[in-house]
């Protein structure tokens, strides 16, 4: 990877006309302050579902036009936040936002798919109207407020406050049951886990602010394109921001080692899960890196190291998902493997890939999200897919089971679909980028295509497909399991999944639209990215590095159409012979498995999630545990016992001397009174002759100075 | 006054202070015990007021009237207390009013 980053700088003005544009971000603001009003109030309607819809979708139509009226990358200051300047340098990060065609993506689809599911939420979580429905939507409105800011920002530090403010949003909703000690735990180690990543932001931003000398977005571009840049800039800083811009975006997005938080998230409402821990929130980790895409280019590893992580993540995610049974744990695996798969985009130069595949995915797998939430609401909290069968032949279901074979097919990659031409920009980069082990990692993601057929299939054919049968879940309220009766989604949930269906099957539409842009190929999409920091990640035309690639006697791109549809075919075969065909075989397989001392192992480890928390545990939480506990050994012996008890014998010790003077009786105090004027009497008449003892004492031992000392008291 | 004029005196007064300080010291009855300080202050002004007369001195005399004005101010206090003690206890012993000791 070369040196220089290939960035075009931009004349960026300051626009005085799209102030309005603040109004993207206020609007969730206001809809937090109506809903605290709400709660205020105790109002116990649907009032604050109603708010937060108008609100997010006001924002939506305010980014339509924005993204109508845009031409070029355009800075629009809203307010003055912190703006220091001193003689050689200057601290500026003023409450701007920066609008450019990749801040355009993400905020319609983030805009777009928030005010959807709110809509959806306003069905999903009437249960609890009155209750925790206006804090549920005052968190989906400050999380909405937060990933504006995170994406609308000019300079890294409102960056950093819509980063660690949809961080806070996320353990809000996660905590939203706060009774269930379970999502009390997952609230904490998402936040916690998170945090890890934060310290890398935190971090890198003050890096760059040091070498850079500027936090605002294209100052750094301005610097970076600079002549004399290698020679001014040349130090070890410049090598350590993209690893530690990497760790923040590791933990935001779920990417190993710290995807743990990911899975537990799901103890949230669904709504939640979908929003945030799918489609929109742990894309940020994305957004950051194709933000600060020049950056990495200074790093001969950098890239190589997020294609690994991501690459190797996606896999592991995807076996995970394999072996659990709650199917909307095995989306959040199937999540934490896109997210992969996103990485691994950015990794081999694919900016437009991981940004294409954010785009597909914010829509699969919100509907994916979406339909076992619909399913969870209307069977009890069943998310157990061997007790769930046959729901497409079932009233008032079809819906649901066919926008989720909307998703999945999106998911795998079926011809066609969105995530076919998403997911092969990224696999057909990764064979044509020259990096250490892309191509292995390129047949890596190719054979975790498959896996990711074979898990998504399993949860379609176990759930929707096959003999109708079912058990309701846990949360019954009341009613009996014998005669319980699933209630099916009414209007608006339809409404909702398949509007965001129709969204993740045309999601694939960009895929064709001319690129505006010469030389470049990938569609809209491809534009959108070419615009901004992340262009040197798109493919172009004429570099004829692809043409000389080959597989299979044909170009990379057209091998990588056949190959990937061949192995999701193969996966989707697996399931279908495991899931519907012959259900048995797949509990005989794991039997079978798990009876042989060679390969016990593998499902055992798939099960247990690859032991990654137990590992976490042996690691960390036992070792802080011990010092913890040494800690408190020290504290309570040390510091309590021998330095303040210590302290406070001392008195007492005093005073066990003196205490028997005060008996009480009053004729032992009229003796020692006596003494004591006794001996005033006698040291006044004879204080000369005692002087005098003492004077010759001390003339004796010669110490001189005790006499000066003597004699000035006479 | 001559010098052994004033040492009569003074044997009477080191006289009624001692008798004063050892009847303090020995005896239990609060009102006893406060009588015997008022004939400590008496064998103290007594030694006053003839060291006074025999060095022609009047501060001898005025430190007299001082110890008495003291000594009234005491009994009014002390007889008070003597008095609550005994509405509190119904004895007029000391030792029973032990109850402040270590």
């Amino acid at each position: 990877m070369v040196a220089m980053p290939a960035v075009p700088v931009n004349e960026v003005l300051q626009s005085v006309n799209l102030s309005w544009a603040g109004f993207i971000l206020w609007m969730p603001l206001i809809s937090l302050f109506l809903c605290g009003v709400c709660a205020v109030m105790k109002v116990k309607t649907k009032a604050p579902a109603i708010i937060t819809v108008i609100c997010l979708g006001t924002s939506f139509m305010l980014t339509c036009f924005l993204w109508q009226s845009y031409d070029q990358p355009d800075t629009i200051h809203l307010l003055d936040w912190l703006n220091v300047e001193w003689a050689d340098g200057s601290f500026i990060a003023n409450f701007s936002l920066y609008v450019d065609s990749l801040t355009l993506l993400w905020m319609l689809f983030v805009t777009g798919l928030g005010t959807l599911i709110a809509l959806y939420a306003s069905e999903y979580m009437e249960h609890d109207v009155g209750k925790g429905y206006t804090r549920f939507f005052a968190g989906v409105s400050i999380f909405l407020f937060a990933m504006s800011c995170l994406v609308m920002a000019d300079n890294l530090v409102v960056l950093y406050l819509g980063w660690e403010g949809v961080g806070f949003a996320s353990y809000w909703l996660i905590g939203y049951f706060y009774q269930r000690p379970s999502a009390v735990a997952a609230a904490k180690k998402a936040f916690i886990v998170n945090r890890i990543g934060d310290v890398g932001l935190a971090l890198a931003i003050y890096l760059i602010w040091s070498t850079f000398g500027t936090v605002q977005y294209d100052e750094i571009t301005t610097v970076l394109a600079s002549d004399n840049f290698e020679m001014e800039y040349g130090g070890w800083t410049v090598h350590a921001i993209p690893y530690l811009l990497m760790l923040a975006a590791f933990g935001k997005s779920a990417q190993l080692p710290l995807f743990v938080w990911l899975p537990d998230a799901m103890e949230g409402p669904t709504p939640v899960s979908a929003l945030i821990h799918a489609a929109t929130m742990v894309t940020a980790g994305v957004y950051l890196i194709i933000r600060t895409y020049p950056l990495f280019m200074l790093d001969e590893y950098a890239l190589d190291v997020v294609a690994w992580v991501g690459g190797l993540t996606a896999l592991v995610a995807a076996t995970i998902a394999m072996a659990q049974y709650d199917i909307k744990r095995i989306m959040a695996y199937s999540t934490v493997s896109q997210l992969g798969y996103m990485f691994l985009g950015l990794g081999v130069l694919s900016s437009y890939g991981a940004a294409y595949h954010v785009f597909t995915h914010a829509f699969f797998k919100a509907v994916l999200f979406l339909t076992c939430g619909a399913i969870m609401h209307g069977f009890a909290g069943q998310l157990d897919l061997r007790r769930l069968s046959g729901l497409r032949k079932m009233k008032g279901w079809k819906i649901v089971s066919y926008t989720m074979l909307v998703g999945c097919l999106a998911l795998v990659g079926f011809p066609f679909t969105s995530g076919y031409f998403s997911k092969d920009a990224i696999l057909a980069e990764a064979f044509i980028t020259h990096g250490v082990g892309f191509e292995f990692l390129g047949w890596l993601a190719l054979f975790t295509a498959g896996l990711t057929a074979y898990y998504t299939f399993r949860v379609w054919f176990r759930v929707c497909a096959g003999p109708v049968s079912f058990e309701p879940g846990d949360e019954l309220h009341g009613e009996n399991s014998a005669s319980f009766h699933p209630h099916a989604p009414r209007f608006i949930i339809n409404f909702v999944l398949i509007v965001i269906a129709l969204g993740a099957i045309l999601a694939a539409l960009p895929y064709f639209i001319p690129n505006e842009t010469k030389g470049i190929t990938g569609g809209w999409v491809a534009d959108m990215v070419h615009d901004s920091h992340g262009s040197a990640g798109v493919q172009k035309v004429s570099s004829g590095d692809d043409h000389h690639v080959h597989l299979f006697g044909m170009p990379i791109h057209t091998a990588m159409y056949f190959i990937s549809a061949v192995v999701g075919f193969i996966g989707i075969g697996f399931a279908l012979y495991f899931h519907l065909i012959r259900r048995s075989a797949a509990d005989k397989l794991r039997v079978k498995l798990l009876s042989s001392r060679i390969t016990r192992w593998l499902p055992t480890a798939m099960e247990h999630k690859w032991y990654v928390d137990e590992v976490y545990v042996a690691l960390i939480r036992t070792p802080l545990w011990i010092l913890g506990k040494i800690f408190s050994i020290f504290d309570r012996y040390i510091i309590d016992g021998a330095i303040v008890n210590g302290i406070a014998a001392i008195p007492r010790a005093v005073a066990k001397w003196f205490s028997p003077l005060h008996n009480g009786a009053v004729q032992s105090y009229g003796v020692s009174m006596i003494g004591g004027a006794i001996l005033i009497a006698l040291l006044m008449l004879y204080l000369p002759e005692i002087v005098e003892i003492l004077q010759s004492i001390n003339e004796q031992s010669g110490a001189e100075q005790t006499t000066a000392m003597l004699g000035g008291g006479q | 006054m001559t010098s052994s004029a004033l040492a009569g005196y003074l044997i009477v007064s080191g006289l009624l202070l001692v008798i004063g300080l050892v009847g303090f010291l020995v005896r239990r009855n609060l009102i006893v015990m406060f009588l015997c300080t008022e004939l400590m202050f008496q064998g103290a002004a007594i030694a006053f007021v003839a060291i006074g007369r025999y060095l022609f001195d009047y501060s001898g005399q005025v430190m007299v009237i001082f110890i008495l004005t003291v000594a009234a101010a005491e009994a009014a206090l002390a007889l008070a207390l003597v008095v609550l003690l005994h509405r509190q206890s119904n004895t007029l012993d000391s030792d029973a009013f032990g109850e402040l000791r270590e």
